[in-house]
């Protein structure tokens, strides 16, 4: 067995940059997540079809095809004839886009969830569509949907490591360069037990949350 | 032409000789009363038929009660007048102007949006589980519509959803979540809300099948003062015989997506001409 | 200009590679996800504790950042080198039978307690009782989330190209350093995963329906009945649930 606990302690100043990288991928990626995937749930409930085709097909594709592959499309090809981003920049709108299309079912699930009287009241009262999205219908989805997207989050901070193969320096990255540089290998582990150390208590807390919505309702 | 929002301030005025108050189309007409109007008006659910040519109408201010056995129509018509349905044929007309439809060059066409909602406004419902809104206050419940649909200001709104919630009985529930309430309390907030919106039309769809039995007479009194008190025109889906008896001006009888029979309450309820209607009698009362 | 040749000479042995891929950590899945769901569900203490543990380690866990760990790390810690490829198909084999196990284990806690008992009054053991009874039951409710999870498998195969496996994207970037042409490249390794996905989501369909008529035959009205409940209460709640889980 080789181990060398200075090689860790090498290692640990630029883990705390990767880490904050990470985190702020994670953050903004979630946002980007949380916002899109709500527009594209509303969207697949639009009475046009139109509207409602394309965004089922388009967010249908993103879901099945890899993040990865993804993220080289927008980091070599979208520069080609769009704006060119920074490993980072890149990292998050593939994240935020990619998992858009995990939310967006979450939300039509609990969309789906309210109840059929609700629109009727809402109906009943003459509430504008718009209204009725944001005072009725929209507060009770999200509610019940909140746990299920922290799920979402979790999984995304298990699959933000990609964004250093494009070049972004998170944890993950932040170890490749490290241990290129120094020949040793022991920042990988270091950065496999942080993952399990910060998805744990997230998931607990998850679950926690899961509970306790189940007994309020 | 009364305005919605003048309607519940008008002091009683059902004094009117006792006309019959469900009357033929035409008859109406000449009147001059009539405030809703069917005009063979049919529903189709896949291959069923729910209702069949139907023609009816209510006069304004009258108090009609719909009775039937379960399947026979009666909450679909007042989903139709509430848009919750559209008709398959025929017409819906309330205080003379068209529900779905709009007259263009002289043909009947699909209403739009803005023209149903606009409408629709004369009408209010409520319905038999409550749909309360469960992320605002009672407060807020009452309010949402008369400051998002009538722009009242806030203030106004609020003193109007106040003296709502205390004729119901409920102004020490102001600040409580619809969940913390029960049934019968929430079910009074439904019929606030429904009247925030002074509509010329109230539609109650069996609303007091969802409540425990001990709870049922504490909103029909609320429904019986506001029937007593207002001019308010309403519609009634029930299996509250007696509540039919004493609140309606006159009473349908259907089967099968056609009126069986009308007449008075009295009439129907004592002496009933048509066997169907004994049957059905005979298994509620 | 990408040229049929491309397609042929790279491509297509790439597609070849991710299918191996796929299939291998897939059965691998399938093996793990059987025996932790089962043993998360055991009456001793221990056992159901360190099932627990490994679910949690390899939730938490990223599959990019275990296989650098296993080609990178464990030769140098251990001394003992890992085809890159079967690198590969253990960290994907692992995690996602990881979220596999959780798929079997609510499966099986879905199973009617009257139906365990009855097996108990049969005189079965714990492991007859696990076979003939609650396994077959559960199946039908585990087949559309093996689907998702399967789905995911399959995208994240993607990451062997990563450790110098020669998979279907390995191959797309290799063309891409050759010629220097992303777009047509990148769009058509996009078209090729999502035309695999569609076939196994087929394939999957198939297996539900066939899944489904098999509780059916062996138990014409109980079996049917009792999953027209379950879909009914979970309608909203379970949708969630198996999302999360299938992650």
């Amino acid at each position: 067995m080789n181990w060398d606990w200075d090689v860790v302690g090498d290692y640990m100043p630029r883990f705390w940059d990767g880490v904050q990288l990470t985190l702020q991928a994670l953050v903004l990626g979630s946002l980007i997540a949380f916002g899109l995937g709500l527009v594209w749930a509303i969207a697949q409930r639009s009475p046009y079809r139109w509207v409602r085709w394309p965004v089922s097909a388009v967010t249908e594709f993103i879901r099945s095809t890899p993040l990865l592959v993804q993220l080289f499309f927008l980091f070599y090809v979208v520069p080609e004839w769009g704006p060119s981003m920074s490993p980072l920049t890149t990292g998050i709108v593939g994240l935020g886009l990619h998992y858009s299309t995990y939310t967006a079912e979450v939300y039509r699930a609990g969309i789906g969830g309210v109840p059929q009287g609700q629109w009727e009241a809402a109906t009943a009262l003459s509430l504008p569509r718009v209204r009725t999205w944001l005072a009725v219908i929209l507060p009770q989805a999200i509610r019940r949907v909140v746990p299920a997207l922290g799920n979402y989050v979790i999984a995304m901070l298990k699959d933000s490591p990609m964004i250093a193969i494009i070049g972004a320096l998170d944890m993950f990255g932040e170890a490749r360069s490290f241990s290129n540089e120094t020949f040793t290998s022991e920042a990988y582990v270091v950065v496999g037990v942080a993952f399990v150390v910060i998805a744990y208590p997230a998931s607990v807390l998850i679950r926690l949350l899961e509970r306790r919505l189940v007994l309020t309702s | 032409m009364s305005s919605p929002a003048d309607t519940p301030e008008i002091p009683p005025t059902v004094t009117d000789p006792p006309e019959p108050a469900v009357v033929t189309a035409a008859e109406s007409r000449a009147a001059g009363t009539e405030l809703v109007r069917f005009d063979k008006v049919t529903k189709r659910f896949g291959g069923t038929t729910v209702l069949d040519q139907l023609d009816f109408s209510v006069a304004a201010g009258k108090h009609v009660t719909l009775i039937g056995p379960s399947g026979s129509g009666k909450t679909t018509i007042l989903r139709l007048l509430m848009t919750l349905l559209r008709p398959d044929e025929g017409t819906i007309r309330v205080d003379g102007a068209l529900l779905t439809h709009e007259e263009r060059n002289g043909r009947l066409v699909k209403a739009g949006d803005r023209h149903v909602r606009e409408v629709r406004k004369k009408i209010g419902m409520v319905f038999q589980q409550f749909n309360l809104f469960p992320n605002m206050r009672v407060l807020r419940n009452v309010m949402e519509a008369p400051v998002h649909v009538l722009g009242l200001s806030k203030d106004e709104a609020e003193q109007r959803a106040r003296d709502l919630i205390e004729l119901v009985g409920l102004s020490e529930q102001l600040d409580k979540y619809p969940s913390q309430l029960s049934g019968g309390q929430q079910q009074r907030v439904a019929i606030a809300r429904a009247l925030a919106m002074r509509p010329q039309v109230l539609l109650l769809d069996e609303v007091t099948s969802a409540l425990d039995p001990e709870l049922v007479a504490g909103v029909l009194d609320v429904l019986r003062d506001i029937a007593h008190s207002t001019d308010i025109t309403m519609l009634c889906v029930t299996h509250e015989m007696t509540f039919a008896r004493d609140i309606s001006d006159a009473v349908l009888m259907f089967d099968k997506g056609k009126i069986v029979e009308s007449g008075p309450p009295d009439k129907i309820f004592s002496d009933p001409e048509e066997s169907r209607t004994r049957e059905f009698l005979s298994t509620v009362l | 200009m990408m040229t049929s040749g491309m397609f042929t000479n790279y491509f297509l042995p790439g597609i070849w590679i991710t299918v191996q891929v796929t299939v291998y950590s897939a059965l691998l899945a399938a093996a793990v996800a059987f025996l932790v769901g089962t043993l998360r569900t055991s009456r001793l203490w221990i056992v159901r504790f360190l099932a627990g543990c490994y679910f949690e380690i390899f939730r938490g866990m990223s599959a990019l950042v275990f296989m650098f760990f296993l080609v990178f790390s464990l030769p140098l810690m251990l001394r003992w080198q890992l085809v890159p490829m079967w690198a590969g198909v253990l960290a994907l084999g692992l995690t996602y039978g990881a979220y596999g196990s959780e798929i079997v284990r609510g499966a099986l806690a879905a199973v009617p307690v009257a139906q365990r008992e009855a097996g108990v009054a049969l005189g079965f053991s714990r492991s007859q009782r696990l076979r003939r009874v609650e396994i077959p039951q559960a199946w039908p409710e585990m087949v559309p989330p093996f689907n998702n999870l399967l789905i995911e498998l399959l995208k994240g195969t993607a990451l062997v190209s990563v450790i110098m496996v020669s998979d279907v994207t390995f191959a797309a970037n290799l063309v891409r350093f050759a010629n220097n042409e992303s777009a047509p490249v990148y769009t058509l390794l996009l078209v090729v995963y999502f035309a695999m996905a569609f076939v196994l989501t087929r394939g999957m369909r198939l297996l539900e329906r066939r899944a489904k008529a098999g509780v059916g035959q062996e138990q014409p009205r109980g079996g049917l009945l009792r999953r027209g409940l379950h879909e009914d209460a979970g309608e909203g709640a379970g949708a969630l649930t198996a999302g999360g889980a299938a992650r």
